[in-house]
């Protein structure tokens, strides 16, 4: 998992220490790493960071705000030059949030997604409800149910518990 | 909205909401440092060898202007769908599209950056936003399909359905693509539209099975927008020279999967395939070459007045 997340050497260096810390800005118990769409960076001998990202969806309106945030929180950290650079290939999958992520996930009440579906051949058609294993995040039943398979952002789905009747999001497969 | 630093008072409870005095997140006219524009530079910006660059900005606006329009439509129905689930469903629907025309649009300004219009001198407005807002209608090139005016919830679930089925077609095979930017973003389009078009068949099938009072909306809704099937995998010269090149995908090969999956949700929801005439164009011309429905022109005026009334604005 971890090894399909970096493009470019993303350790090592002060810069990466700062930019490992920057949190999503609607989902603030993750940091950008554990999501999956922080795809490198790197510095250059000039000073320069290039931090290389990803969209979880193509209309992802969180990605400028990312892009300020990274460049801010290098900015301060004493980085003048930062380029934050969009890079579309490899797709993002939701397999790519690590595990530390998925633990953020589940202890702020949302329902972490399972493995994702593969789309290399022709695309079948679903047409009865999606089955998936979303147990409670709140009481822990696995009675529940599916609301609305768009959420309040465009990477969760929405959920009700049948057990103690909460909603709650979850994390889609994609 | 203003969010001059010069002007601002300590007092703004939006001072410091987004530090550093920018304001990206709004709307039109603010996002000109767009993290979108590295797309539109560098290697990026490159033609494959042997492709016409005007060719592969006709082929991007093509797929761009199809998913612009639609997610405008589907935009529309925020705050007036059934339930509140659905129009969270269609809004993100509507977003996912958007953001497949935003790359798409930004890819034809870098292919060919003739095909972008020209603002006056000092316009801050980026290409994809000028190609959005500054085209008049005949330099739209999506079809017919996407621009009607839906008159129901059935209207939108059977357009919606038609046109995730075709476009997931095409997407899936444009993941090959020689363009390393149409590429991506058909691999990443294929995840958004299996989704769509799951979410449209299963209300297809609901509908058709619900009341009578569904079912006979649904029945016609599908008879007002079949004769804008045959349009979907027409073909124009663009495409297929596309296609031959390894660039594009030719619309004439997806018709069997477009019909076979519509097939199948048919069956699912107890539906007759309508055999209804495709809608006729005006000496051969169809969406894809600039023509359009009456509808589209209002459709177009009440999206771009803000920018247009604006060329030079900040905000």
């Amino acid at each position: 998992m971890v090894s399909t997340r970096a493009a470019g050497p993303t350790s090592g260096h002060a810069a990466y220490e700062v930019v490992r810390r920057v949190t999503d800005p609607e989902m603030p118990m993750l940091t950008l790493d554990d999501l999956g769409v922080l795809r490198g960076v790197e510095i250059g001998g000039d000073g320069r960071v290039v931090v290389r990202l990803t969209p979880t969806y193509s209309g992802c309106p969180a990605v400028a705000t990312m892009r300020d945030d990274l460049v801010r929180s290098l900015q301060e950290a004493g980085f003048a030059d930062v380029h934050v650079e969009l890079v579309l290939s490899p797709a993002w999958s939701s397999d790519w949030i690590t595990a530390r992520g998925r633990e953020a996930l589940a202890e702020h009440g949302l329902s972490v997604p399972g493995p994702a579906l593969r789309h290399d051949g022709p695309v079948p058609l679903t047409l009865a409800p999606v089955r998936r294993a979303v147990t409670c995040p709140r009481c822990g039943s696995a009675s529940t149910e599916v609301s609305s398979e768009f959420g309040p952002t465009p990477c969760t789905a929405l959920y009700r518990c049948q057990t103690c009747w909460e909603p709650f999001e979850h994390v889609k497969e994609i | 909205m203003s969010h001059d630093p010069e002007t601002s008072t300590q007092t703004s409870p939006y001072e410091d909401l987004y530090g550093g005095g920018d304001a990206a997140h709004w709307a039109f006219g603010t996002g000109f440092e767009d993290p979108l524009a590295g797309l539109g530079a560098g290697e990026a910006a490159a033609v494959p060898e042997g492709v016409s660059p005007r060719d592969l900005a006709t082929y991007s606006l093509m797929l761009a202007d199809d998913a612009l329009v639609m997610s405008h439509r589907l935009s529309q129905w925020c705050s007036n769908a059934p339930e509140l689930e659905d129009d969270v469903a269609l809004a993100n629907i509507a977003l996912d599209l958007l953001g497949q025309a935003r790359l798409l649009l930004t890819r034809a300004s870098a292919a060919d950056p003739a095909v972008v219009p020209t603002l006056p001198e000092g316009s801050p407005v980026p290409a994809e936003d000028a190609l959005a807002y500054f085209r008049g209608d005949q330099d739209f090139l999506n079809v017919r399909l996407v621009e009607g005016e839906d008159a129901d919830f059935a209207e939108a679930v059977v357009r919606l359905l038609v046109f995730a089925t075709w476009r997931l077609a095409l997407l899936s095979r444009l993941r090959d693509s020689s363009d390393p930017v149409l590429a991506a973003v058909a691999s990443k389009g294929v995840k958004e539209l299996t989704y769509h078009r799951d979410y449209a068949g299963r209300w297809f099938v609901t509908l058709a099975q619900g009341t009578e009072g569904s079912r006979a909306r649904l029945l016609a809704a599908l008879d007002r927008l079949w004769p804008m099937r045959p349009e979907l995998t027409k073909g124009h010269a663009v495409e297929s020279r596309l296609a031959q090149c390894g660039v594009g995908v030719d619309p004439t090969t997806v018709g069997d999967e477009v019909d076979d999956v519509l097939g199948q949700v048919f069956a699912a929801a107890d539906v007759a395939r309508p055999d209804a005439a495709g809608l006729a164009g005006v000496q051969g011309r169809t969406g894809r070459d600039g023509l359009h429905t009456e509808a589209f022109g209002r459709m177009l005026a009440e999206m771009q007045v803000v920018a247009r009334a604006h060329p030079t604005g900040r905000w």
